[in-house]
């Protein structure tokens, strides 16, 4: 059976200007310790996917499909039910450690609160297993800042403090939501060799959401890559990168400045991302598409399997697109 | 050998940092944000400046333009040092300087349209234009950054990211600068979008003959647009070369850390990356190591680089370091043509 079965999960919001849908028809399966890659730019729903999964979605979201995790349905489940899986089997690492952490409250508390709440343990003992857990994360001389409050710390190591708690459970699944998006390039990189070897030692599976396909490349199995709120593509990282099939993930892929390749002109994609307040009919990337039809304005093609493991949306057949 | 549009030496920028509580005689704490840069830009040229957060990137722009106050000398055209002119006599200047910024959205008043923002600049430098003809300007200058000229009484709310950094980039070129200062101008915007904004620059500064220094944390997009590469670390120039020596031959350990660092999209390529990892985080500007500022985190740091401040070298590829050298053990970024 696997960890996490996503299937057809579907978010919208309602909102004054009527009902916006975020995600559409979402599935994907993640087994122990595997890693999933989700890339999308702002507005393709990618955090909002990760929230529904939480069950975090804003007052007016609504989430539909099913999420089982190790064989539960916790999509919009009651707290009784999500409230002992979030942070103890599921946790997750958000994108901007200083608005994350309490800024009142010493690391110790904030870290300790977790484990008395989860695992009813007693304070000293919880503190103890807070700087077991930073000491894992790296960072030096645990023992004397774990009483010091989140400003003290450096972007880089605030990053790993929010690691370290979303890890005191030892979950099963960590979901990262751009986990290193507001660091340096050297920073980053700690981070993500880090998560890597965290991730091997405690056989967690993880989610990474991020806009950068760089990271992806280097820390994911599989890629979901995300536009406007649909799946365009959806493949083991390898072949994803070798030969993409969505104009989409082509564009992407041809659009990023390289430090390995020599200056070429940057194709840019056209246009700029729907407006999901006002999203088009038929296939999201349909207005920057060179290879759209009028039948693509009209319906998008469901995601099908083209070849073991790789799945692709697109109106265009393969041939079409060579 | 054509003179340099700006020559900048020695340029320092200081700050006075007070603490709470401290008695007015308490002596202020120093923080050198840019410790002793020198470079040489000629016109059409484009100079990265790369580093990571806190280098002191953005204080030496906008030093440039005195919007922090810097000693040293800042050249312009051989004549005016730009560093020891007053206020008054700046603004003749500051219409052949001009820049872009980081947000685009922030960076550009949300009470006023479109046309009101790019003619903005021309009501204080060209002030006896006639409004049909600043009106006409605007427009031409709209149709060439890809904005729409029917736009023109909209608000900047109603533009996307990446319009807006348009909107940006046309208030800065409607005055015809000399110099383009771009302050982090892709860091907020999506993959693809990023792309559209970088041909753009490009494009203009092939047509215009700008002469311009990009400033990006992102060293590969650093590289795309640039013609020389500047690295900062804590203030301090490591490393200045042409892009291509830079990328495919870097000398300084700091730069080869920082280059090794970047993800690269491409599955294959990145697991054969050979990796050499930064430890711990940027020392405080406030109390920097003594010798070479780099020698904490560096790998090859020995005795003689605490005592002793390394100079950058001469010539076209500067590095500042005791031990300068190829990559250990590294594959070649870009095999040599």
């Amino acid at each position: 059976m696997a960890l996490l079965e996503v299937r057809d999960l579907g978010v919208s919001f309602a909102t004054p200007d009527g009902t916006v849908n975020a995600v559409n028809g979402v599935n994907f399966t993640l087994d122990k310790g595997e890693t999933l890659g989700i890339v999308g730019e702002s507005g393709s729903g990618k955090s909002q996917l990760s929230f529904a999964i939480m069950g975090l979605l804003a007052k007016n979201g609504r989430a539909t499909g099913s999420v089982m995790f190790d064989g539960r349905e916790i999509l919009n489940a009651p707290p009784h039910v999500i409230n002992p899986i979030r942070a103890n089997k599921i946790a997750m690492v958000f994108q901007d450690p200083m608005t994350s952490l309490n800024p009142y409250m010493r690391v110790a508390d904030q870290m300790a609160e977790v484990l008395i709440h989860h695992k009813g343990m007693g304070k000293s003992e919880a503190v103890q297993e807070a700087v077991h857990m930073l000491d894992a994360v790296k960072i030096p001389d645990a023992k004397g800042r774990v009483g010091l409050y989140p400003h003290e710390f450096s972007g880089g190591m605030r990053q790993r403090v929010m690691i370290a708690m979303s890890l005191l459970c030892r979950p099963e699944l960590l979901i990262a939501d751009e986990p290193t998006t507001a660091l340096d390039v050297t920073v980053q990189a700690q981070i993500m060799t880090l998560l890597a070897d965290l991730q091997r030692d405690f056989g967690m599976a993880t989610i990474l959401i991020t806009h950068d396909l760089g990271v992806v490349a280097g820390f994911c199995e599989d890629v979901l890559v995300l536009y406007g709120g649909q799946v365009m593509e959806q493949s083991p990282v390898d072949p994803l990168f070798q030969t993409p099939t969505h104009p989409y993930t082509r564009g992407l892929l041809r659009a990023i400045p390289r430090v390995d390749h020599e200056g070429e002109d940057l194709d840019s994609i056209p246009g700029s991302p729907p407006n999901m307040t006002n999203a088009p009919r038929g296939c999201p990337f349909a207005p920057r598409c060179d290879f759209a039809a009028d039948d693509c304005r009209d319906h998008l093609a469901a995601l099908t399997e083209f070849a073991p493991d790789r799945w692709r949306a697109c109106n265009r057949t393969l041939e079409e697109l060579a | 050998m054509t003179e340099p549009l700006l020559r900048v030496e020695d340029l320092r920028v200081t700050f006075e940092l007070k603490r709470a509580g401290d008695m007015p005689w308490t002596k202020p704490r120093l923080l050198h944000a840019v410790s002793g840069v020198n470079f040489e830009l000629f016109p059409g040229e484009t100079l990265g400046v790369v580093g990571e957060s806190g280098c002191g990137k953005s204080t030496l722009a906008r030093a440039l333009i005195q919007m922090v106050p810097a000693t040293g000398r800042a050249v312009w055209q051989g004549k005016t040092d730009l560093l020891s002119l007053s206020r008054r006599e700046m603004l003749k200047y500051r219409a052949d300087i001009q820049m872009v910024f980081q947000d685009p959205l922030a960076s550009l008043n949300p009470r006023m349209t479109v046309g009101q923002i790019i003619a903005e600049p021309l009501k204080v430098h060209k002030p006896d234009l006639d409004r049909e003809e600043v009106k006409t300007r605007v427009k031409k200058m709209m149709d060439r950054v890809g904005l729409l000229p029917n736009q023109i009484n909209r608000y900047p709310h109603e533009f996307s990211g990446g319009q807006c950094q348009r909107i940006g980039i046309a208030r800065a070129l409607i005055v015809e600068p000399k110099l383009l200062i771009c302050d982090e101008p892709v860091s907020a915007l999506d993959v693809s979008i990023q792309a559209q904004v970088i041909n753009l620059l490009a494009e203009l500064q092939r047509d215009l003959g700008l002469a311009m220094i990009f400033i990006a944390h992102d060293l590969s997009v650093v590289k795309h647009i640039s013609d020389r590469v500047m690295v900062l670390y804590l203030g301090r120039e490591m490393e200045v070369a042409t892009s291509r020596d830079l990328y495919a031959e870097p000398q300084h350990p700091y730069t080869q850390a920082l280059l090794s660092a970047v993800p690269i999209p491409d599955p294959v390529a990145e697991r054969a990356k050979v990796m050499i990892p930064l430890e711990g985080d940027l020392p405080s500007p406030l109390s920097p190591p003594s010798g070479c500022v780099f020698r904490t985190r560096c790998p090859r740091a020995e005795a003689r680089c605490a005592d002793k401040v390394p100079e950058l070298t001469l010539g076209d590829h500067g590095v500042a370091c005791h031990f300068p050298g190829p990559m250990i053990g590294a594959r070649r970024a870009v095999e040599p043509a």
